[in-house]
């Protein structure tokens, strides 16, 4: 007998008359002991699923039309509440994907990990700390086992996600469910997450229920496989099987969606169109009654940079290492100090209208497409935004005209001009993002990690889009990423950075085949074949 | 036809499920264009006059009742029988449905006033001789009024001034919110008691002693909301596109802070309302002689034999403030974006 079987899931969501069915007669099962990766896109279900397992969706706005969710021959679906709390971080634990919320922050470690013992095994105080320090060791927290009382925004992102992990397993659960533990953590961190569930897995024998994303860790870690589209189991096998010969027409395209190909070459002779020196950008802390400036955090700390026309510039670093604020620096959009020319033309001094005209040519592409355009404008009404600024003579119609070129340019339907940003997919909103940078006809364009809250199939094509808009207008990209492998497919010229500094600069080909800091090393492992590298 | 936002077509649908509010909204619409029309519903004049061929509009002009055929040079008084009369031989009155204002004097009362409801006087008299009814249609006009003029020009006082303390931040932000701290530590209630008995008190120069400390209600939320905006992308990819500092704000930042001043908006009304009664009640209120329903609220309490004055001030302020009030707790789900419906 499986240790969890699922047959025939379906779960609706009603707003008013309106009612969409997020998960489709969904069968599989999970054996004892094995690893089961639930792969898909954002909004295909895959979390849906996972939280009807333990019951937890908000109904009534939730509801199951039809299905059976059976662990160990016990029946889940609409089971009475003293049966679910039984199970619920007991036998079947969860651990989810943003570490800094899932955790209370008013209570310290040992309380949150102590509780679940509490409720479940009635332990007493003193075997619950006993038992607390022993799955703080389990999950390779050591040095907290001095400090059990520590609050979670003491913890940096990998260890609130170990103590999560901790929580899950405090009472051995027999099924893990992991909803993609490590989206939110930096690459290294992410390496050394995956390790650990498996060295888990094996010590303890319990199976995990992985859902992701990301191929290549479904690859490192699960037997088996499902993919999920659309509510829709689309296949469900080995993971071999999968990756060598996968039947469905969505999962080939899964497959060869990682972003690929190579970065056009460009003109070295043409003068770098955008360049900075020593560029710095500290924040200042204070403290005293006087709020007297004591030291200062150094978010970027002497950089140097150089881009030419058609060339990108990857820069690439973990979470805290000062890329985006070097972005925002060099557009001149919080204070720095050090030189900045554009066009030879020094930028760094001048105020705010006489930056103005510069602004249609040197333009930047957030990262998140959900937070970057205003949900109360239209699309027409975001991308012209910068025309009436930067070309108020324009007419209407001539407006509209140049709307409509952009839309085109970036593979979106011209009569979909009207409508609002959340009618569209976060790939599409991403292009509306570059359509808004791209109608000025600029030279220079920061991207900050315009892929990284897309799906992998997006990712792709996002990329691809970049590269060819960079070929027909011969732009300057600075493309700033945690991901290496977007970076490989993007850029020119890579700068590693961390704290602010500088690591390790040069060609893109030469950092990936000969890196010679430690960190490039272990970020490059981490990213391209998810290993940690002991250093 | 304006093509509304999907959000604000969702939330217009939300407001419109809220059944009480909705139904209040309506009715407190109707009750307010109502009252506008006062003049056409209770006055001592009529409101066409047809004499000797000619036609006279006594509610907007004033005539001398020599033109009437009468005898003193003095304006008309369309109530006096030998008037009325003189009229009537040569020609008709249209008169509103109520043949009081709100300061004619009924001295054709068998009781002494107070008097009770009767059919001439449909909520009675009061302690003046005047007609209940007629002086609280007038009373509830003046009062929304009031409330209406103080919540708009208060409220954007305080989101201009939340505004620019949340966008620009810094020393500004710091020096006025000292100054709001401390200006809103000023015992408002009292003030007004002395500064109506240094001035005279009339509709506006109340409004604007009110406008003093009312501009502060808005002032935090609208600065919160900016203080977030400041650092969403969409502003600043605004910011890279050269857009300048009021457009950013105004069509950028705003919608964020409309959202909790218009929820707040309903209940600011109430409290100005709520205001300019217990200053009416108290007598430090409007001129005398003004309908309010404070005043009529004063009487009621001084003649607790006449239980129509207290009832009629009593239930014509709850309903007002019922609705209102309902009407708020609508608008607060509608902008609501978290909020389910059952059903």
């Amino acid at each position: 007998m499986a240790l969890l079987e699922i047959k025939n899931l379906s779960a609706d969501f009603r707003n008013g008359a309106q009612v969409t069915h997020a998960v489709k007669n969904v069968s599989f099962s999970i054996e004892k002991g094995e690893i089961l990766a639930v792969v898909g896109e954002s909004g295909s279900g895959k979390s849906v699923t996972a939280l009807s397992i333990l019951q937890l969706l908000p109904y009534p706005v939730a509801q199951h039309p039809s299905g059976s969710i059976k662990f160990k021959g016990e029946e889940l679906m609409g089971a009475p509440d003293v049966v679910l709390r039984g199970i619920r971080g007991n036998k079947v634990a969860m651990i989810f994907q943003e570490p800094m919320t899932s955790l209370n922050p008013l209570h310290s470690i040992e309380k949150q990990i102590a509780e679940v013992l509490f409720i479940h095994k009635r332990m007493a105080p003193e075997a619950a700390r006993a038992r607390v320090v022993e799955l703080l060791k389990l999950v390779g927290l050591e040095k907290l086992t001095e400090r059990l009382n520590a609050y979670p925004h003491e913890l940096s992102g990998g260890q609130r996600q170990r103590v999560m992990i901790a929580m899950a397993l405090a009472n051995e659960p027999d099924l893990l469910i992991a909803d993609e533990p490590t989206t939110a953590v930096d690459v290294t961190v992410q390496a050394q997450l995956l390790k650990l569930l498996k060295e888990l897995q094996k010590k303890t024998g319990m199976a995990i229920m992985l859902i992701t994303h990301d191929l290549s860790i479904v690859r490192k870690m699960a037997d088996r496989v499902a993919v999920m589209y659309q509510g829709e189991l689309v296949e469900y096998d080995k993971t071999e099987k999968i990756f060598t010969a996968p039947s469905h027409a969505y999962t080939q395209m899964l497959l060869a969606a990682q972003p690929k190909g190579v970065p056009q070459p460009f003109d070295t002779a043409v003068p770098a169109i955008f360049h900075a020196e020593q560029l710095k950008v500290y924040f200042p802390i204070k403290a005293g009654i006087f709020r007297r400036v004591v030291d200062y955090v150094r978010a970027v700390d002497g950089i140097d940079i150089d881009i030419r026309p058609g060339q990108t510039v990857g820069v690439v670093g973990e979470s805290g290492s000062g890329k985006t604020t070097l972005g925002l620096a060099l557009l001149r959009l919080i204070q720095s100090t050090g030189a900045i020319r554009f066009n030879g033309r020094l930028i760094d001094g001048l105020a705010a209208n006489d930056i103005r005209p510069l602004r249609k040519e040197m333009q930047i592409v957030f990262q998140d497409p959900y937070g970057s355009l205003s949900p109360r404008l239209s699309v027409s009404q975001i991308i012209e935004e910068g025309l009436l600024v930067h070309f108020p003579d324009l007419s209407v119609a001539e407006r509209e005209k140049r709307v409509m070129e952009v839309l085109l340019e970036v593979g979106l339907d011209p009569d979909t001009r009207n409508r609002y940003p959340h009618e569209f997919s976060g790939g599409q909103r991403q292009r509306i993002a570059i359509a808004r940078a791209m109608v000025l006809k600029p030279k220079f364009v920061i991207l900050d990690e315009p892929t990284s809250a897309l799906d992998m199939s997006v990712q792709a094509q996002i990329i691809d889009l970049l590269r060819n808009l960079q070929q027909k207008h011969n732009l300057a990209y600075m493309f700033i990423s945690h991901d290496l492998r977007v970076i490989k497919a993007i850029s020119h010229q890579v700068i590693v950075m961390k704290n602010g500094k500088v690591v390790e600069s040069g060609p893109t080909q030469q950092i990936f085949e000969h890196p010679r800091e430690e960190y490039t090393k272990t970020l490059i492992a981490a990213a391209l074949n998810i290993e940690v590298v002991n250093g | 036809m304006i093509k509304l936002s999907p959000i604000a077509e969702r939330r217009i649908s939300q407001f419109k499920r809220n059944r009480g509010g909705y139904w209040s909204l309506w009715i407190f619409v109707a009750l307010f264009l109502f009252s506008s029309g006062a003049e056409l519903i209770a006055n001592d004049k009529p409101i066409v006059v047809r004499y000797q061929g000619n036609f006279y509009f006594p509610i907007v002009k004033s005539y001398p009742e020599t033109a009437f055929g009468g005898e003193f040079e003095t304006q008309a008084d369309y109530r006096d029988p030998v008037v009325a009369k003189l009229i009537e031989d040569k020609g008709w009155m249209l008169w509103p449905p109520v043949h009081y204002s709100y300061q004619t004097i009924n001295y054709n009362l068998n009781i002494p006033a107070p008097s009770p409801p009767s059919a001439e006087n449909l909520l009675g008299t009061d302690d003046q001789g005047r007609d209940v009814f007629a002086r609280l249609i007038y009373g509830f006009r003046i009062s929304i009024l009031f409330g209406l003029t103080l919540t708009i020009l208060g409220s954007l006082g305080g989101v201009l001034v939340g505004a620019m303390e949340g966008y620009f931040g810094g020393l500004f932000d710091l020096l006025s919110q000292r100054f709001i701290e401390i200006w809103s530590g000023m015992p408002v209630f009292f003030l007004l008691i002395i500064m109506s008995s240094v001035i005279t008190p009339g509709f506006f120069t109340l409004l604007l002693l009110m406008l003093l400390f009312s501009w502060m209600t808005l002032v935090d939320v609208v600065r919160a909301e900016f203080l977030k905006a400041r650092n969403l992308d969409y502003i600043r990819a605004a910011k890279a596109l050269g857009v300048s500092t009021p457009v950013i704000m105004f069509k950028h930042a705003l919608p964020n802070a409309m959202v909790a001043t218009l929820s707040m908006m309903p209940f600011v009304l109430t409290g100005s309302i709520t205001t300019l009664t217990g200053l009416d009640f108290l007598g430090f209120g409007l001129p005398p002689g003004s309908p309010s329903l404070g005043e009529l609220l004063s009487q009621g309490k001084n003649n607790l034999q006449a239980p129509w004055l207290g009832i009629t001030a009593f239930l014509s302020l709850a309903i007002m403030l019922s609705l209102l009030t309902f009407i708020g707790e609508a608008v607060r789900d509608a902008f609501d974006p978290r909020k389910i419906f059952r059903g």
